[in-house]
């Protein structure tokens, strides 16, 4: 294979990724990684580098589109950064100390973990429980439009939220992904913030974070610049095409394909790192 | 009032993604292009890990690379402009705030930055 049918290949993988992760919700870290390691043999740690620059860039590039909405929080999203950075700082210099196995295996519980993710419903916001006081003193709160009129609402939660904030960074640095399905985790189920608020502010989050590993992996080798190159603009350009569908289509049935090939490609890294072929 | 000066901000850095992200990307693709007009041989093996060349691994020595047009240092100055941009965005937040008059918010927004630029003092 030639450097350019191979860079093209890539390219086209990568735009696929990018597509069925906006579509799902998933994101095209979580489908990039595997499917360099799997298909295309690429040695995991380059295939977390390339996949890192892309995550950057779907992050930054549907930024606008989100904001135009109005439901992210500025001030929650940095708060949380706080934790999220730090978190990616860690396993960003985790990726040195274990093994490319390992990181493979943590992969496939994570793509796992993502598939059952992608099927829970989008719950009603609940304001059943009562304000956290911490959350009222650093003012993480907001409005947001509901029906045309503005409903407000307040975190919940703070610590714990703030905790699997830095999980959710440490993967992200470990792994190479945005990590996207624990920040919502984090906001929507633990936070008690509107499934919206969670899922927009998350993305503005995402960039952050993984320019926070982005130093760390540039100083270790980890980002080729010929490979990163297909992949990011293939995922940017699937991820921008996916997210201007996803507004349109009703997407079960593909959501139901997609899982299944996710929990296979998990299968097969864990596998992979359990004997020792990553 | 307070909201919409933040929906203000918001959609300030908004617009500051979008065009970093775009000008990042073209400059990938200008380096992209000529690095695929000039390698035309087999495949390298990405089987294994060696690392990237030592010239890809500092901002310094990728921009010394583009200075002698080396197709590879081109793309890697467009990821750095790519992971320059959200650190922009933080840097929007410091301003941002400080120009709401919110003390807490920009001094947290310092942090990120502080903590975006330790990422960049790593050895390996």
């Amino acid at each position: 294979m030639t450097v350019l049918t191979f860079t093209l290949a890539l390219f086209g993988t990568s735009i696929l990724a990018g597509f069925l992760g906006a579509l799902t919700g998933l994101g095209g870290g979580v489908v990039i990684v595997p499917v360099l390691c799997v298909l295309f043999k690429i040695d995991i740690h380059y295939a977390i580098g390339a996949s890192l620059v892309s995550v950057i860039a779907t992050s930054s590039g549907a930024a606008a589109a989100y904001v135009r909405e109005g439901y992210s929080n500025i001030r929650i999203g940095m708060f949380l950064e706080v934790a999220t950075t730090l978190g990616a700082l860690l396993g960003a210099y985790l990726t040195a100390r274990v093994s490319g196995n390992w990181i493979g295996g943590i992969f496939g519980l994570v793509l796992l973990y993502s598939a059952w993710a992608s099927f829970r419903k989008a719950p009603a916001a609940t304001n059943s429980s009562t304000p956290d006081p911490l959350a009222m003193r650093l003012n993480l709160r907001g409005s947001y439009p509901v029906d045309g009129t503005k409903e407000d609402y307040v975190a919940r939660h703070v610590p714990a939220g703030f905790g699997i904030m830095f999980v959710a960074g440490t993967l992200s640095g470990l792994l190479g992904i945005g990590s996207g399905a624990v920040k919502v985790l984090a906001m929507d189920q633990v936070m008690k913030l509107p499934f919206k608020v969670s899922t927009t502010t998350s993305n503005f989050m995402i960039g952050v974070t993984a320019a926070a590993s982005a130093g760390v992996y540039l100083s270790r080798g980890y980002i080729l610049p010929e490979l990163s190159m297909p992949v990011m603009l293939g995922v940017l350009a699937g991820a921008l095409v996916g997210s201007r569908i996803l507004v349109n289509a009703r997407v079960q049935a593909l959501r139901l394909v997609f899982s299944v090939v996710i929990v296979a490609l998990g299968v097969e890294m864990i596998f992979n790192g359990l004997t020792g072929r990553l | 009032m307070l909201h919409r000066d933040d929906q203000r901000l918001e959609t300030a850095m908004g617009r500051m993604l979008q065009i970093g992200v775009t000008v990042a990307a073209l400059v990938v693709v200008v380096g992209g292009a000529a690095y695929l007009t000039r390698f035309t041989g087999p495949v390298p093996d990405y089987t294994r890990f060696h690392g990237a060349p030592p010239a890809y691994e500092s901002v310094p020595g990728i921009l010394h690379g583009v200075s002698h047009f080396d197709s590879g240092s081109v793309i890697a100055l467009g990821i750095l402009l790519l992971i320059a941009t959200p650190a922009c965005r933080v840097l929007f937040g410091v301003v941002g705030f400080s120009m709401l008059k919110d003390r807490f918010y920009a001094l947290v927004s310092v942090v990120v930055l502080i903590i975006l630029l330790l990422s960049f003092c790593t050895r390996r």
